[in-house]
């Protein structure tokens, strides 16, 4: 998913939404998709009220719902890949045999899959809400994803870092806390940047399971008016300027850490 | 700890780094073959030798940045290759300097110095503060406290990272290669702080070619090749009339 590319940062091969800081075609391709998006969901409504304003009446729960799975399982797959991407590079060895087998187990299972055996294996043993175990499920997806990430990461950091570190006096702990890990955050920013962007996109998936995010709530519309592609059109344009408008938010703070100290 | 409440005149007896039959491997390559030596307190020792030579290692292994396959190695009374031996109580008494500097560039200059003194020795921040001023003016460095080493060039990176070392008080200093990965016109200035600290009397064991600084500063020069010290003596007589032809083919090479 991640590769590391020297010590200045990672390459994400995939998921390349994030404009790169000199690419101005980049940048204007962006400009053209984001207020080109945004324009059709003013405009279309004035057009034609009758489905589109309507339909944009009847989302907002879903985009909240959206938010609330993306928001909550990005928290806790950065939580679950900070101490995944550790085991990863620990020297005890169960540790890293877990995270490995973890990170290889479920990068092999579709995300879809994931949902649905999540969904039916935690309820053989609980009864939890449907919004629960989909915030489980992607979590524990992208928390496989997040730990090579921190790993990648964490290894890009040079070895002289650590060793500065020890000869101090520093225990290993403490050498990751306070000189390893506040460099990797920097670096990852990006890719993770991108992950959430991906997560974003991956939580229309969660509508499986009828949990009534964005995706859903266009369905539940074009159920009741079998108006499907206009629903379909909103829903693909509200997902694309919220895929834009973080994709740039990562841009932005990406500049902001790029440089060590506070420029200007 | 005990062994820091001995008087004086007793633990100058004990030799600051005492290096026994210190072996190292990295798998097939000897890095290390039999390697022992002592280093007096305040002596300062230039270490020189081909690439290769193991001369990093040995550096390496008085604060178990390497851990040797067989051997052993003291710093005054405690053993750094004891079993049961906190190192980092070691790694506080030993500073060391490395050639690719390795400050940390997150934090400024002044952090730089304060970060281990506040999170290993528990030392108040008022104290860590004003001891990172002290230092970084010792360096010549007041007006960088709060640059960050992005911002710094190589010399003051590296005079930096010696002020880092220094703020931990420690009793010995280990350089490998300071200068090496510096401009030319930036050797001097961390030559003349390493200058100073050898005149206060600092322990200080050197890997470097710099023939100038040996001949001001140095007490002693050991010659490494292929992992065995092949010759040692005062700085004149290893680089005038060095005995071994092993050490004449090599000075000749880099002088
Ligand atoms: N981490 C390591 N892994 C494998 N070989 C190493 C490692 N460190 C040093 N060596 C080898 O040990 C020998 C001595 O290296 P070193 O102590 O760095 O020499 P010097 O500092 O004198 O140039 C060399 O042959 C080097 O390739
Ligand atoms: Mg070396």
């Amino acid at each position: 998913m991640a590769a590391v590319d020297g010590r200045r940062g990672i390459e994400v091969s995939d998921g390349a939404l994030i404009p790169a800081r000199d690419d101005k075609a980049g940048f204007s391709a962006w400009r053209i998709s984001f207020f080109g998006a945004i324009g059709l969901l003013i405009a279309l409504p004035l057009i034609s009220p009758k489905p589109f304003w309507d339909i944009l009446r009847f989302i907002p729960d879903g985009v909240l719902r959206t938010f609330q799975v993306t928001v909550f399982s990005i928290v806790f797959a950065l939580i679950i890949g900070l101490f995944t991407g550790l085991a990863r590079i620990s020297r005890i060895m169960v540790l890293n045999r877990i995270a490995t087998v973890y990170v290889e187990v479920v990068r092999g299972i579709p995300l879809l899959v994931q949902l649905y055996y999540i969904y039916y294996a935690l309820g053989n043993f609980v009864q939890v809400p449907r919004l629960t175990a989909a915030i489980i499920a992607m979590s524990i997806c992208y928390g496989a994803y997040l730990g090579e990430i921190f790993r990648a990461g964490i290894q890009a950091i040079p070895k002289g870092q650590m060793e500065a570190a020890l000869a101090l006096g520093m225990s290993r702990t403490q050498a990751l806390s306070r000189v390893i890990l506040p460099q990797t955050f920097r670096i990852i920013l990006p890719p993770v940047g991108n992950e959430f962007i991906a997560l974003l996109k991956d939580s229309s998936l969660v509508s499986i399971l009828a949990v009534a995010d964005l995706l859903r709530r266009g369905r539940e519309y074009a159920a009741r008016t079998f108006e499907y592609f206009e629903a379909y059109t909103i829903v693909a344009l509200v997902y694309l300027v919220l895929t834009l408008f973080f994709s740039k938010l990562v841009a932005i703070m990406e500049e902001r850490l790029g440089s060590h100290h506070r420029s200007g | 700890m005990a062994a820091n409440q001995v008087p004086d005149t007793a633990a100058a007896a004990v030799p600051r780094i005492r290096v026994e039959d210190a072996h190292k491997r990295f798998g097939d390559v000897v890095a290390l073959r039999g390697v022992s030596l002592e280093v007096q307190a305040g002596e300062v020792v230039l270490v020189i030798g081909p690439s290769g030579s193991g001369k990093s290692t040995m550096l390496r292994s008085v604060n178990r940045l390497e851990t040797l396959t067989s051997g052993r190695i003291w710093v005054d009374r405690q053993e750094v290759t004891g079993r049961h031996t906190d190192i980092r109580l070691i790694r506080e008494e030993v500073g060391m300097v490395f050639q690719a500097f390795n400050l940390f560039p997150h934090l400024t200059a002044a952090q730089n110095l304060v970060l281990a003194p506040s999170i290993v020795k528990h030392e108040t921040k008022d104290r860590t503060q004003a001891r990172a001023e002290q230092l970084l003016a010792r360096v010549g460095l007041s007006d960088k406290a709060d640059a960050y080493p992005e911002q710094l060039s190589g010399g003051q990176q590296q005079r930096v990272a010696i002020a880092r070392a220094l703020a931990m008080s420690p009793k010995v200093m280990l350089f490998d290669e300071p200068t090496s990965a510096l401009d030319p016109e930036m050797i001097k200035e961390v030559l003349d702080v390493m200058l100073d600290l050898a005149k206060e009397g600092m322990t200080m064991m050197v890997v470097s070619h710099e023939m100038g600084f040996a001949r001001a500063a140095a007490d002693r020069v050991i010659f490494m090749d292929e992992g065995e010290i092949v010759e040692t003596g005062p700085p004149s007589q290893i680089f005038e009339s060095p005995t071994h032809e092993r050490t004449k083919r090599f000075l000749e090479h880099i002088l």
